[in-house]
């Protein structure tokens, strides 16, 4: 199959991929074009991608206080990035090894502990939000001069985050660790490695790019996270970046600050963005096999 | 000494005593590889789990949530009473205090509830999205796939925009985009009306609000309110990229002699697509099409966001209502009862998935 397309065909089909192309970008497009714009109208009256006078005021506003509460876009950030990076960090280093124990060993009870696993992985996290509200909050935290109560803090919400990123975590790295061919261990067991040192000489080595991507993915729901977060924080000093984002939508159209916010939405977007375009390759096959095994 | 695999050659040679002690020295090496992630879900995964199955036996709300309080009291077992409560048609409470607006008799239900629409609902959504997806994932991955045509990178480096983008940045712009006033939506459509002579006026479209069904007799027996649409074009948006990307990988595995043959068997690409792409792409595209519906089924972000649940909860699908009834309402014993009727939907909706996947692996096989 190597003929050329024909010249009618080859712009017929490249029209379509254009015209799809504009739909995927449209939003795009709008959102730039909403943040460039340095009146910060309530009502965009008109549709030009570089609006007139187009300056970057609206990200410095939002750098230096994206909301009405008195909190930098830096200070929410790092609450973000706190939060995202403890979920993603705890639950590859723990679930790692459980990963390893489900994907190597034969075991009893393993086929009981793996449908544990999975039920949770099914439920999504809206259906825990109760308890876990009701549980945390009946924990205080006094560690010398520190008081607060563990609900009300980003612990809290990076524990309620975890309870359901840990299983994904095991789920997933056990879903790649089975892609490792067996013949490298069990090479390393005739030369006399035990089983610790199999896994940390052989298999945990192999295991990076996959434990990349799953602490990718955990950082990425944490990121974003804001079921938990909207429901459990009430201090404006604890918000994130997302609890933020969807602050500045107001109830009616006149109320959003619509040159701040798409500045807000594409400095949310912009960092994992990348990061995913980056890991991309790996994180779609990595999906299917969770979702296939 | 343990063994690393469950599949060495050991099973002729080996006395059953001997397999039974090599089964507990594994045992012990694994359980303590799931020690440390075993203790951690215990406590913030599954103790929460059984908590909310004694909490939906309660009228835990509000008032039972700090024992120090004065106004604190303990939540009382009420039995099925939850259970009972969810199921008819109004979703009927006791007056419950609700945070800054005080005893209310509007409280005494939440309106417009209705435990089998939003069933009915939720799954109506899932299954009008997701085939879309499949179909317009296949068709674009097709297109892309054709030989000799020119941009490929270009194109699919465009196309996977709306994956890594977050949904929440994706659901709160497309809410703006579908503004009635300002929105991109109403002022794209009023431009090329102008074009055409239609005065601006016509195109204050209210997306998300207006409780008219604009299609009517689409589905008897349930209005689909303008949201409905909505949302629908905004998750075909956010769908179809992810279907692509799956049926691409499937697609360059095809081996091209296939398609060689056929056409010098005189075979149409009509029935080329039909005889060899279909059937190849299946088993890649079906577990694809399972998360999808998963994911579909419980999409919380796209319509908390976007249309609230609205209007007259005519959107809602059962995980945005469960976080109403604990966001909005306080009712966590309700919220729980809720939660665990939820769990029970989604284990039928996946084993009914799983079913069908098996099935369709046994007709290519």
């Amino acid at each position: 199959m190597s003929e050329k397309l024909s010249l009618p065909k080859q712009l017929l089909y490249q029209a379509i991929c254009l015209l799809i192309a504009f739909t995927v970008l449209f939003p795009l497009l709008w959102v730039v074009s909403l943040s460039l714009d340095p009146r910060d109208i309530a009502r965009p009256d008109e549709f030009r991608l570089i609006p007139p006078g187009a300056s970057l005021n609206a990200y410095q506003e939002v750098l230096e206080q994206p909301t009405a509460n008195p909190v930098s876009f830096a200070e929410l950030a790092f609450n973000s990035f706190r939060l995202a990076a403890g979920v993603a960090v705890f639950s590859v280093l723990i679930g790692v090894f459980a990963a390893y124990a489900f994907a190597r060993f034969g075991f009893r009870g393993r086929r009981g502990l793996m449908l544990g696993v999975i039920t949770v992985l099914m439920l999504p996290s809206v259906a825990t939000v109760a308890p876990l509200f009701v549980m945390l909050n009946r924990i205080n935290v006094n560690i010398g001069d520190i008081e607060f109560n563990l609900r009300n803090s980003l612990w809290g919400v990076g524990l309620a985050l975890t309870s359901s990123a840990l299983p994904f975590a095991i789920w997933n790295l056990k879903g790649y660790l089975d892609t490792i061919p067996r013949e490298l261990e069990e090479a390393a067991k005739i030369d006399g490695a035990g089983p610790n040192q199999t896994f940390f000489l052989i298999v945990l080595p192999l295991a990076i790019p996959a434990l990349a991507v799953t602490a990718f993915l955990g950082f990425l729901s944490g990121w974003t996270e804001f079921i938990m977060s909207w429901q459990f924080l009430t201090n404006p000093k604890d918000f994130t970046l997302a609890m933020s984002l969807w602050n500045m939508t107001g109830q009616f159209s006149g109320d959003t600050p619509w040159s701040k916010f798409s500045a807000m939405a594409l400095m949310v977007a912009t960092p994992v963005a990348v990061v995913y375009l980056l890991l991309q390759k790996y994180i779609v096959s990595g999906l299917t096999i969770g979702s296939v095994k | 000494m343990a063994t690393i695999s469950e599949n060495l050659p050991t099973t002729a040679s080996r006395s059953p005593f001997q397999k039974w002690w090599d089964r507990t020295i594994n045992t012990r090496a694994a359980y303590t590889y799931l020690i440390p992630a075993f203790v951690v879900m215990g406590l913030i995964t599954f103790y929460p789990l059984f908590f909310q199955v004694w909490m939906s036996f309660t009228d835990y709300n509000i008032k039972s949530l700090n024992p120090k309080a004065p106004a604190y009291e303990a939540p009382k077992y009420v039995g099925f009473q939850n259970y009972l409560d969810i199921f008819p048609k109004e979703l009927k409470i006791g007056p419950v205090t609700i945070p800054f607006f005080g005893t209310d008799k509007l409280s005494a239900k939440v309106q417009n509830f209705s435990f089998p629409r939003l069933l009915f609902f939720n799954l109506w959504w899932t299954f009008s999205n997701v085939p879309i997806h499949v179909i317009a994932g296949v068709l674009i991955a097709v297109l892309l796939n054709v030989k000799g045509l020119w941009f490929k990178r270009f194109y699919r480096a465009i196309y996977i925009l709306p994956i890594i983008i977050p949904t929440l940045v994706i659901a709160t712009v497309w809410r703006n985009m579908f503004d009635q006033d300002s929105g991109a939506i109403n002022q794209a459509m009023a431009s090329v009306g102008q074009l055409f002579g239609v005065a601006s006026p016509v195109f204050r479209i209210r997306w998300l609000d207006q409780i008219a069904p604009p299609i009517p007799w689409l589905l008897p027996g349930m209005s689909l309110p303008l949201s409905y649409y909505a949302l629908l074009i905004t998750n075909i948006w956010l769908g179809w990229p992810f279907m692509t990307i799956v049926a691409t990988g499937a697609l360059q595995s095809i081996p091209a002699d296939l398609y060689e043959a056929a056409s010098i068997d005189g075979a149409s690409p009509v029935q080329q697509f039909f005889a060899i792409t279909v059937p190849l792409i299946r088993p890649a595209m079906v577990p694809a099409a399972m998360y999808g519906i998963i994911m579909t089924f419980n999409l919380f972000n796209l319509i908390y966001m976007m249309s609230g649940g609205g209007p007259l909860r005519q959107t809602q699908i059962l995980v945005t209502t469960a976080y109403d009834l604990v966001n909005g309402n306080r009712l966590y014993g309700m919220a729980a009862a809720f939660s665990i009727i939820v769990f029970f939907v989604l284990l039928g909706l996946t084993l009914l998935t799983n079913q069908f996947t098996k099935a369709t692996e046994r007709y290519d096989v």
